[in-house]
């Protein structure tokens, strides 16, 4: 079990984690979420053994690891960009840290992980031929090889276009579970956290504002902030929080967070409005509407109704699309 | 080889174990000599005396000496500025058959040794020879032409670098907005060349300076530098003092021109944004190219081309007396050894000043690349950079003078051993190693070392695993490099090189020296000789295209 005891990292002085108290249990992925400079990669480098914390401690299974160089921890590192060795084939590459132990079999473990990853037959090529996707699984492979404790992920998937993230995001889950593997993985793109992580944790200023299991940070988060960057589109306090609460049908509280999907233009909905913009999607039209007694609210309408900016709708509530808030400040 | 550790304590250990050894040996073999020089200057029957110092410096020929210093240097430079860009536009910003060929070849003049240009520029503008009639022998004109010779090669080379990578999407996107080639050159390209152009330039002013061979073999009585009137006080005149003086001037000033070169080049490089378009075809616009190179080439050949015709030449006809001299002594003992046994010194000298160098350089490139944590740190780092290029700058003139007076007592008696000579060389080929090695170093993702550290590898591993292939290439060529200097190191090794072990600088300096039409013919010879074991040594060197040679 790795323990994060109110860690701060600095650089020249200048705090870029401060007071990071964390625990990520064996089996699980913990997902670092943040805006960038908000200090998560410092944290995950911190972890690594790459840069020495000015206070608190890093401890695995209660035995703290400072003094421990990066070598000796028994995490592997997995890079953005995954950072493979330019003159050693994929085979070696994947079997580099096996090599270093001397491992019996190597090679059938190295056969082991290119199938665990989807890239059978690409042993010899060397990784300058591979795409980028295909690169990555190779450094997940290599990262993999002698089962370490822990698995850092740095932003393993942001430097993939769309398509290929959303795939490997889901091959990386299954790669992880079915290897029991624990793993912290800091990214910035909540999509990506969501997909292979099972617990959160969120960053901001250097600072951990929030964390626990995934769902639950995300149907309550800790202030509108951490709702914002969690993709809620905006934050409603006061009476404008009250009205679209008991529009929801939900009990009343000082602010909400909505999601730009929460609001349906619906005929028999509780909710009045005008239409200020529209814009269609493949899948439905997405309106700001100036609702009664809120103000400007994002909404959907189906595709095929034609709301024109002046219009009067009225719009229905999704509760599951709201998360009540502590206020801001 | 520092993975990081997770003390800072243990960081700066790893630090100053790495450094101790070249901070050491620059200790011992440059800072203990060139403050003996120092000392040489200020103090006078044990007692510190400054007015010694200050009465050398006005003396009316130490003027003339300093201002002409400073004038050939410019001129030099310029020149050399002027005819290296066209030139490097076109062998490294167009593509046509013989390109490499063509670079090679113009890299070779740089390690050519100074002695050898010299006896070839007198072959060439000498009474007797194909230029005589214009009367150039002995003139300043003929210095800048040597300085010259030397130095275009590293104008082109170090901006050539840089132009070859500069991206040139600005410069279109200039075009397409209206600028003429010539206003795109004046706003975009002239622009983001200009730290490479200021620093070549700087390094360029620096080799002048300090040149010394050229100016020896070509000023004759009429012209002096700073840096052979240190060697003719010294050596001629034994006037210890005033030479201190001198080195000490040169010492200043070399270091200021230094700490400006080390700004200039920590200007964050706009060639680094790599481009990757294949270059075109020269084309008429190209004329300033193709003509300065053309200048070059004539520059560089028709010396040349005089001593190889000179060497081959007895009285009036062909023959190849000169070189089946080389086995013998020459007129009137002119030598004290066969040139034969100088050449087999020479290269020995040669191997011993590249391990040298070689150990010492990989060392502090190790050092002054590593990824700082703090300030301080790449403080540290930034300092050592700059101290192990010293050498660079301070003449070889003044360091094996300084050898001769300080490494001649004990605790240190060296005077008769003959490791004096390479460690000297060694330590002017050092600078050229370490920045040979350091863009390569510093080119290194660290990240793949926090790869290789995350998956288990200890530091040495680490270092074998992601530095070293990196590195062999470029350390390959470093080698090349530092045993062609060796090669052809005159300014030190005139001081320490023993009457019965010298190398083959020395011998063909003696031979000039001595009257004899043998002893020239075989000065011409032994210069053919060297010039072509130099001159393979760089261009298989070259054929390693490791882009930082003779890039600084």
């Amino acid at each position: 079990m790795l323990t994060l005891d109110r860690l701060t990292v600095a650089y020249d002085g200048t705090p870029a984690v401060v007071d990071a108290s964390l625990e990520l249990e064996d089996g699980h992925v913990l997902a670092v979420l943040g805006p960038s400079g908000s200090g998560k990669s410092t944290l995950l480098r911190a972890v690594a053994g790459l840069e020495p914390p000015v206070s608190g401690r890093i401890c695995w299974d209660d035995e703290d690891l400072a003094g421990v160089p990066t070598h000796k921890r028994g995490f592997a590192l997995m890079f953005q960009d995954g950072q493979l060795f330019a003159h050693l084939t994929v085979a070696r590459n994947v079997g580099y840290a096996l090599r270093l132990r001397r491992t019996p079999r190597a090679a059938e473990r190295v056969e082991e992980l290119l199938a665990l990853v989807g890239l059978e037959g690409y042993a010899e090529r060397l990784p300058a031929t591979l795409s980028g996707g295909e690169r990555q699984r190779v450094a997940l492979a290599r990262s993999l090889a002698v089962s370490p404790r822990l698995l850092l992920l740095d932003e393993p998937l942001s430097a993939l276009d769309a398509g290929l993230r959303e795939r490997l995001a889901t091959d990386l889950r299954e790669i992880l579970q079915s290897a029991g593997t624990t793993a912290l993985m800091v990214t910035h793109d909540q999509d990506e956290a969501y997909a292979v992580a099972d617990r959160l944790a969120v960053m901001r200023g250097g600072r951990i504002v929030q964390q626990g299991e995934i769902g639950a940070v995300w149907r309550a988060p800790a202030d509108p902030e951490t709702a914002l960057f969690l993709g809620y589109a905006r934050v409603l306090e006061g009476a404008a929080a009250a009205t679209l609460l008991r529009a929801a049908g939900l009990p009343v509280a000082p602010a909400v967070a909505v999601r730009r999907s929460a609001l349906v233009v619906d005929a028999d909905g509780p909710l009045r409005g005008r239409v200020v913009s529209g814009r269609a999607t493949p899948e439905l039209i997405r309106l700001v509407v100036d609702v009664e007694g809120i103000g400007e609210l994002d909404a959907v309408a189906r595709l095929g109704s034609h709301p024109a900016p002046g219009d009067g709708v009225r719009l229905g509530v999704d509760p599951g699309r709201l998360a009540e808030t502590p206020a801001g400040h | 080889m520092t993975t990081p550790m997770t003390t800072p304590m243990s960081r700066a250990l790893t630090l100053a174990g790495l450094a101790a050894v070249p901070l050491a040996v620059l200790g011992v073999f440059f800072v203990l000599p060139v403050s003996g020089m120092v000392s040489e200057g200020f103090v006078v029957d044990g007692r510190f005396d400054p007015g010694g110092v200050l009465e050398v410096l006005g003396r009316p020929r130490v003027h003339r000496v300093l201002w002409f210093t400073v004038w050939s240097s410019t001129v030099a430079t310029l020149v050399a500025v002027l005819l290296g860009l066209p030139a490097a536009h076109l062998l490294h910003r167009r593509r046509f058959p013989g390109q490499r060929v063509l670079r090679s070849l113009l890299l070779v003049p740089f390690v050519l040794p100074t002695v050898v240009v010299g006896v070839a520029f007198r072959e060439l503008i000498g009474e007797a020879g194909p230029l005589g009639f214009l009367g150039l022998d002995g003139s300043a004109a003929a210095i800048v032409a040597g300085l010259v010779f030397f130095n275009v090669a590293v104008v082109i080379r170090a901006v050539g670098a840089a132009w070859e990578s500069l991206d040139p999407r600005p410069a279109e996107a200039a075009a397409a907005l209206g600028a003429s080639p010539v206003q795109v050159l004046r706003t975009v390209t002239l622009p983001a060349l200009r730290p490479a152009i200021v620093s070549a330039a700087s390094v360029v002013f620096l080799f002048c300076a300090t040149a010394f061979g050229v100016v020896l073999t070509l000023g004759g009585l009429r012209y002096s530098s700073v840096e052979t009137e240190i060697y003719l006080l010294t050596t001629n005149l034994l006037d210890l003092q005033a030479a201190a003086a001198l080195s000490i001037l040169q010492l200043l000033a070399i270091t200021g021109l230094l700490v400006v070169t080390g700004r200039l080049r920590a200007v964050p490089d706009p060639a680094l944004s790599r481009s990757t378009a294949r270059p075109p075809r020269p084309s008429p616009g190209d004329w300033p190219g193709v003509v300065t190179t053309a200048l070059v080439l004539l520059l560089v050949g028709t010396p040349l081309a005089a001593l190889v015709t000179g060497s081959l030449r007895v009285g009036d006809t062909w023959s190849l007396a000169n070189y089946r001299a080389l086995g013998g002594e020459g007129d009137q003992q002119a030598l004290l050894v066969p040139v034969g046994d100088a050449l087999v010194t020479s290269l020995r000298t040669a191997v011993d000043a590249t391990w040298m160098s070689l150990s010492l350089g990989v060392l502090v490139a190790v050092v002054v690349t590593r990824r700082s944590r703090s300030r301080t740190e790449r403080r540290v780092r930034g300092l050592l950079d700059g101290l192990f290029m010293l050498p660079l700058g301070v003449s070889a003139v003044t360091l094996g003078f300084g050898f001769l007076i300080t490494l001649d007592r004990p605790p240190l008696d060296l005077r008769d051993s003959l490791l004096l000579v390479p460690i000297a060389q060694a330590l002017v080929a050092l600078p050229l190693v370490v920045r040979t090695l350091v863009p390569v170093l510093g080119g290194i993702d660290d990240r793949q070392r926090q790869a290789a550290a995350s998956l288990g590898a200890g530091p040495l591993r680490t270092f074998a695993t992601v530095d070293l292939p990196a590195m062999w290439r470029p350390l390959t060529a470093a080698a090349g490099f530092a045993f062609a200097v060796s090669l052809g190191e005159f300014g030190a090794t005139s001081f320490l090189a023993r009457e019965d072990h010298p190398t083959l600088p020395i011998v063909i300096f003696r031979l000039i020296g001595h009257p004899g039409a043998m002893n020239y013919g075989m000065a011409l010879a032994a210069s053919v000789v060297l010039a072509a074991t130099t001159a393979a040594v760089m261009l298989a060197v070259d054929r390693l295209r490791v882009s930082s040679v003779g890039a600084f």
